[in-house]
């Protein structure tokens, strides 16, 4: 399915409450600071108005219940069955069967487009919570869904939502020794994935730009010159090779801002990190030495970037400037230290974890305190955060067994540890690349 | 001098030829090599070498692999050379893709200070997307920590 270009969402226009009171039990709002805390239970109401309306509503309550911080009530249970978009609900209903937050919404026709208004009541209170109107062209529907899911999530939780977001990945398929790699995008709920390589070659570590409009990632190439970075549309698939080095360029990720891309590139047998420009195609060398240096991220204000070496004799985190220089160890624990990402908030750098036999992933702080693990497995690997910087992507590979590769899966992990769940792709699928929001 | 060197190859040509005709004829199966052939390096000389975890350095056993490469191809220069270099599993995607080339660039540099000139040689690095074989323990691993000498 195709996605679609310069789609517009017109929407954020309030719609008033009305009132009542009443006393409480489960509270519409979570204390996000606090290390535990009970899924906030919410009924959402099948939207009115039009067949699509079910399907929106579907949409919303498994982003809310996937995050692991709400608990969607079944609408098998729900009592007041005549609750509409316009009038408040029958609160004593709603707590009845335990309800904190009640979302209901209204489908309309506009012009060609489909307008979509929900509000949420919050049930303990007695009033309404929250109200937003939205109008895209109707093939927009998933979106709107998961903008009005980021909307309750912002309201209940006081952060930022993800649930309007993409998921770059690796999808593989065919035997161990002779893997099929190719580049997919899909919506971060696994739905509309597509292929954006042909898989003729192999076809690894997928980046986003901050608009979605590019991707970069490393390729094989037909013949046997050595694999490469490029850049490419993501709309128009049309791309082009990122610089044209002698020697391999590889783990490429997008500035901040967009404007540059830093990645590695190897001249015999050294791999060291460079900047380039992505419009002028300028390049700034930023490490060298004999080490390998790879993997790094720029922090999210753009001024440092966070860089996997093994300079210190086994890889290990290392913080520098974003223009190179003042390189400082940041990892000290027992194993190997590699992939770091860093947070969008800027408050920790994840990472890659092998100790012994066992791989794992884990957050430190960027001044490597506060060390620890969010999964571990056989082989886990490679961290994206989830825009609002609460959710992390990882994928996990079984061990081979027989000759035969083990299979290779997505997960989501909450940053507390908790609510670990596969992200379903078609099938084997690794090398995750959360989006930002998607633009309006 | 050229000429002695030419005698002395030929020389080593027709006891490499006896000895593989006398294991032809411990086992009859097997069908005869060409000398000079891809076939004839990968069985008789040997088109790998193997390494250790995380290390790159070329081992002794690797030493004597690279030393039988060096000879057959100072002898059969019609080849143009690739040096694949790969990982073991048990790593991270990017790291090992460094890690192989790595590998790859010293197996490389072995070969050039054994006489083969640079420009014959060209490397690239797999990381671990190209197991071989396909497994899940030290075994396999090891056989997967390796730098292959591929012609063309």
């Amino acid at each position: 399915m195709m996605l679609h270009r310069r789609s517009t969402i017109l929407g954020g226009a309030a719609l008033a409450a009305g009132a009542a009171a009443a006393p409480a039990h489960a509270q519409l709002t979570i204390d996000m600071t606090r290390p535990t805390f009970e899924p906030v239970p919410i009924a959402i109401v099948d939207f009115a108005g039009d067949r699509v309306g079910a399907d929106i509503a579907n949409v919303v309550r498994n982003d809310l219940q996937n995050s692991g911080l709400f608990r969607s009530i079944p609408p098998s249970s729900f009592i007041q069955r005549d609750v509409n978009a316009g009038t408040p609900p029958r609160f004593p209903d709603w707590r009845q069967i335990g309800a904190a937050g009640v979302v209901v919404g209204q489908v309309s026709q506009a012009g060609g487009n489909i307008k979509v208004d929900f509000r949420l009541w919050d049930v303990v209170v007695g009033n309404q919570a929250a109200g937003l109107s939205f109008t895209s062209q109707p093939a927009n529907w998933r979106r709107l869904a998961h903008i009005i899911a980021d909307a309750i999530y912002k309201r209940v939780t006081g952060e930022e939502g993800y649930f309007d977001t993409r998921i770059a990945y690796v999808a593989e398929s065919g035997p161990g020794n002779a893997r099929v790699k190719r580049i997919a995008i899909m919506d971060q709920d696994g739905a509309n994935n597509r292929y954006i390589t042909d898989g003729r070659t192999i076809a690894i570590t997928p980046r986003f730009s901050p608009t979605l409009q590019e991707i970069v990632y490393m390729a094989y190439a037909e013949d046997r010159s050595p694999p490469r970075v490029y850049l490419q549309n993501v709309d128009s698939g049309r791309r082009e090779l990122l610089g044209n080095f002698p020697g391999m360029s590889f783990a490429p990720r997008f500035s901040p801002d967009g404007t540059k891309v830093v990645m590695s590139i190897s001249e015999n047998g050294q791999s060291d990190i460079y900047e380039m420009d992505v419009r002028g195609r300028a390049l700034r060398r930023l490490t060298n030495t004999p080490a390998i240096d790879t993997s790094p991220c720029y922090s999210n204000d753009g001024t440092q970037i966070v860089f996997n070496s093994d300079r210190g004799g086994a890889q290990q985190l290392y913080v520098m400037s974003a223009g190179g220089g003042g390189e400082r160890r940041i990892s000290f624990g027992d194993g190997r230290y590699a992939t770091p990402v860093w947070s969008p908030r800027g408050d920790w750098i994840a990472f890659t974890k092998i100790t012994g036999g066992s791989f794992g992933i884990g957050v430190m702080r960027p001044d490597g305190g506060g060390e620890r693990m969010l999964a571990s497995g056989f082989l886990v690997e490679g961290p994206t955060w989830a825009p609002n910087g609460r959710v992390l992507a990882f994928f996990r590979q079984q061990p081979s067994s027989a000759g035969r590769a083990g299979s290779v899966t997505l997960h989501q992990v909450d940053i507390t540890g908790r609510f670990e769940r596969q992200i379903p792709t078609p099938g084997d699928a690794s090398d995750p690349a959360w989006s930002p929001l998607i633009p309006q | 001098m050229r000429t002695i060197k030419a005698f002395a190859a030929m020389a080593v040509m027709l006891v490499i030829a006896a000895c593989s005709s006398q294991q032809e004829a411990a086992a009859p199966a097997t069908t005869t090599v060409t000398p000079g052939s891809i076939a004839d390096f990968r069985q008789n000389v040997g088109d790998r070498v193997f390494f250790d975890t995380d290390m790159s350095n070329i081992r002794e056993d690797g030493r004597q692999t690279l030393n039988r490469q060096a000879e057959w191809l100072k002898k059969y220069t019609n080849y143009q050379i690739t040096i694949a270099g790969h990982c073991d599993e048990r790593g991270t995607r990017e790291y090992n893709l460094a890690l192989g080339e790595r590998r790859a660039n010293a197996a490389k540099q072995y070969l050039v200070a054994q006489g083969i000139p640079a420009q014959r040689i060209q490397t690239i690095s797999y990381g671990k997307e190209r197991p071989d074989p396909v497994g899940s323990d030290e075994a396999a691993w090891a056989r997967n920590r390796r730098a292959v000498t591929e012609l063309q």
